[in-house]
C-alpha cells in the first residue's frame, strides 16, 4: 500500500517539529527518513501511525485519508528503538498480542506465532521473557509481533539504534532480505546515512522539520540539491563555496597550476581506506580519502607540506555567500514558496 | 568504609530498629501469651470482640477496593494526561497524610453532625452517618486514600507510555490496552499500596474515633476494642486483640510476598 503524507505540521509548544512536509512513499518499496536528531523525521513517522495527531495536513494509505483514524485502525506495524517489549508476557504472548485481540482462535494463533519466530529466528526462545533476550533478539521480536497482524504497512522508528555496531549490521541485510520476501511498504527512520543507503531504495533527506530532497542513494549522491544533502549524505570537505567529497581529491607532491599548498596534520589507516588530515594555508582543515597503495606511491608523512587539487567541487546558489562556479547548481526544495536557506555545515 | 565504622553503623541501625521497633513488640506478644493462651482468647472470642473483628474486616472489604480503583484512576489522571489541575490534585491527595486523623473525624463531624451541612438531606432520607458504619467507612476511606496513588505514580511514570503505543499499534483499544497492558506491568506497585492501605484501614484509630462514639458491639473497630479493654483494666483482652491486629497486617504482607514468589517462580 503506498503512503503519502500532504502538507503536515506538527509543533511541541514552541518547538516546530514539520513545517509543510510532503511525502510520497510508492507501494511496496522501502524508504528511509534520514535526518539528524530534532529533524523532525520521527514525528512524520509517528503522525503515519496516528501515534501524533497533525496540527495540519493528511496523511493516506493507500489513497485513504486516514487522519481520522485512531492508530488501532490503521493497520500499521510499528517498530520502536526501544523495543516496547511487553515485560511480563513472553516472546509467544508478545507476538501473539495482536492475533489474540483479533481475537483469532488458539490453534490458529499458535500456528502464525511460531510461522513469524521461525522467520525471525527466535523459535527455540518462544517461552522466554524479554529480560532474557539480547537487544538484537528483542528487536526481532518486536518485528516479528509487528509483522504477526499482518499490516499493511510497516513503520520502524530508528529501529537499530540501540544495538552495537556488529549487531546493527547484520540486522540490516536482514531486514532487506525479509522485505524482499513479504513485499509490503516500510518506512524506517535513521540518523545513519550509511544505514540508509545500504537498506532503503528510496532516502528522504530531512532537516529542521523539512524535507531537503528524496531519491535513491545514488541520486542524492551525485546530485545533492543543497548543502545540507551534500554534506549530510556522504562525507564533505568545505572550500569557501566549495564542496568536495574527500575522495575527490588529489594529493600532489609537485605543485602544479590551481593547486593549493597544504600541510599533513595527521594520517589515519582504516584498513584499506586512509584518512589524510591537512591544513591549508588560511587554516581551513580538509581531509583526503586515499588507498593504502596511494598512501605508498606519496610516502606521505606527519608535517609534510604538499598540494591538492579538489577535483570536481559543487557549490549552491542561494547559500549564504553568493557566487561560486560550481559544477552542479540547483536549488534547495522545500515546499511552497518558501526559499530560505540555512547551509548547516 | 573501614571495617570498625562499617560494625559501628551496622550497630546503630539495629539498635534502634530493635529499641523502637521490636522490643515493644515484642512485649505485647510476651504479655498477651504471659498466662497462656486462654485469657487473650476469651476476650478475643467475646460478642464484643467478635463484632469488632468483623467491623474491621468490613471497614477493609470496602475501603481498600474503593480506595485502590480510585488510586489506580487517580494515579493514571496524574501521570498521562499532563494539566494544570495536576499540581492541585496532586496536592489533595497527600492531605491524609498531612493532617492529623483526629482533624479528619472532626471535619466528618461538621459535615455530617446534628449542625452539618449535609445533616437535612441525609435525615430526611433516613441515613445515619455518625455513630454508625457509614461514618467509620468514610473516615477509614479518608485516611488511607493516599497510598495507592503514590505506590502507582512511580510505576506508572517508569514503565512510560511506549507499551502502550505498542498495543495500540497491535489493534488494542484503550480498555484492552489498560488490562492487557497497563496493570499487568504496575501490578506490584498497586499491590504495595493496596497491602499498605489494608494495614492502614485495619489500624485507624484517631478518626474512627471521633466519628463512631465506640459503642461497644455496635461501632467498635479492633484498635478502639484494645483501647477500651485497657481502659477498663482487661489487659489479656487489649494484647489479645492486639495481637491479632498485628497478625492481620502480617497476613496481609504475607500474602503480597506469596503471590510475588509464586510468579517469580
Amino acid at each position: 500500500m503506498g503512503i503519502s503524507v500532504e502538507g503536515a505540521r506538527k509543533s511541541f509548544g514552541d518547538f516546530q517539529a514539520l513545517n509543510d512536509v510532503s511525502i510520497e512513499v510508492p507501494d511496496g518499496s522501502l524508504t528511509a527518513l534520514l535526518g539528524p536528531s530534532g529533524s523532525g523525521k520521527s514525528t512524520l513517522l509517528r503522525a503515519i501511525a496516528g501515534l501524533e495527531a497533525l496540527d495540519a495536513g493528511r496523511v493516506l494509505i493507500d489513497g485513504e485519508d486516514v487522519s481520522g483514524k485512531p492508530t488501532r485502525k490503521r493497520e500499521v506495524g510499528f517498530v520502536f528503538q526501544h523495543y516496547a517489549a511487553f515485560k511480563h508476557m513472553t516472546v509467544f504472548e508478545n507476538v501473539a498480542f495482536g492475533l489474540r485481540i483479533r481475537k483469532w482462535d488458539k490453534g490458529k494463533i499458535s500456528a502464525r506465532v511460531h510461522e513469524l519466530l521461525q522467520l525471525v529466528q527466535l523459535d527455540g526462545l518462544s517461552e522466554r521473557y524479554p529480560s532474557q533476550l539480547s537487544g538484537g533478539q528483542r528487536q526481532r521480536m518486536a518485528l516479528a509481533r509487528a509483522l504477526a497482524v499482518q499490516p499493511q504497512v510497516v513503520l520502524l522508528d530508528e529501529p537499530f539504534g540501540a544495538l552495537d555496531a556488529k549487531v546493527r549490521k547484520d540486522l540490516r541485510t536482514w531486514l532487506r532480505r525479509l522485505h524482499d520476501e513479504t513485499g509490503v511498504t516500510t518506512i524506517f527512520v535513521t540518523h545513519d546515512q550509511e544505514e540508509a543507503m545500504d537498506v532503503a531504495e528510496q532516502l528522504v533527506v530531512m532537516n529542521e522539520g523539512g524535507v531537503e530532497q528524496s531519491g535513491s542513494a545514488a541520486d542524492l549522491y551525485d546530485h545533492p540539491a543543497n548543502a545540507f544533502v551534500m554534506s549530510f549524505v556522504g562525507e564533505v570537505n568545505r572550500l569557501g563555496n566549495h564542496f568536495v567529497r574527500p575522495h575527490d581529491m588529489s594529493v600532489a607532491l609537485d605543485r602544479d597550476e590551481g593547486m593549493e599548498e597544504a600541510l599533513v596534520q595527521r594520517i589515519v589507516a582504516l584498513g584499506f581506506e586512509v584518512r589524510v588530515e591537512f591544513v591549508l594555508g588560511d587554516g581551513t582543515e580538509v581531509w583526503a580519502q586515499l588507498t593504502r597503495g596511494e598512501l605508498q606511491r606519496l610516502e606521505l608523512r606527519q608535517g609534510q607540506i604538499v598540494y591538492l587539487r579538489p577535483g570536481q567541487t559543487k557549490s549552491f546558489s542561494g547559500d549564504s555567500r553568493p557566487g561560486g562556479d560550481g559544477a552542479s547548481t540547483s536549488p534547495r526544495r522545500r515546499g511552497g514558496d518558501d526559499a530560505e536557506v540555512s547551509a548547516a555545515v | 568504609m573501614s571495617a570498625p565504622s562499617r560494625w559501628g553503623l551496622r550497630a546503630l541501625g539495629l539498635g534502634y530498629v530493635f529499641l523502637l521497633l521490636l522490643l515493644p513488640l515484642g512485649l505485647i506478644f510476651y504479655k498477651t501469651f504471659e498466662h497462656g493462651l486462654a485469657p487473650p482468647l476469651e476476650a478475643i472470642t467475646s460478642p464484643d470482640g467478635l463484632h469488632a473483628l468483623k467491623l474491621t474486616l468490613l471497614m477493609v472489604a470496602i475501603a481498600v477496593p474503593l480506595n485502590t480503583v480510585f488510586g489506580i484512576g487517580c494515579a493514571l489522571l496524574l501521570v498521562r494526561h499532563r494539566w494544570r489541575g495536576n499540581v492541585l490534585v496532586d496536592a489533595a491527595i497527600n492531605l491524609p497524610f498531612a493532617i492529623s486523623p483526629v482533624v479528619i473525624g472532626l471535619s466528618l463531624f461538621l459535615l455530617y453532625g446534628t449542625t452539618g451541612w449535609l445533616e437535612p438531606a441525609l435525615a430526611e432520607a433516613g441515613i445515619k452517618v455518625l455513630f454508625s458504619v457509614p461514618g467509620m467507612v468514610l473516615a477509614s476511606i479518608f485516611v488511607s486514600l493516599p497510598f495507592v496513588v503514590r505506590e502507582t505514580v512511580p510505576v506508572l511514570q517508569e514503565i512510560g507510555t511506549e507499551q502502550e503505543q505498542a498495543a495500540s499499534t497491535l489493534g488494542a483499544n484503550a480498555w484492552q490496552s489498560f488490562w492487557r497492558v497497563t496493570l499487568p506491568a504496575i501490578r506490584w506497585g498497586v499491590a504495595y499500596g493496596v497491602v499498605l492501605t489494608t494495614a492502614r484501614v485495619l489500624g485507624e484509630f484517631g478518626a474512627v474515633s471521633v466519628v463512631s462514639g465506640s459503642i461497644s458491639g455496635q461501632t467498635q473497630t479492633l484498635p478502639l476494642f484494645v483501647e477500651k479493654q485497657y481502659e477498663n483494666f482487661n489487659l489479656p483482652g487489649a494484647f489479645g486483640a492486639s495481637v491479632l491486629l498485628a497478625m492481620l497486617a502480617l497476613a496481609t504482607l504475607l500474602a503480597m510476598n506469596l503471590l510475588k514468589r509464586k510468579e517469580d517462580a
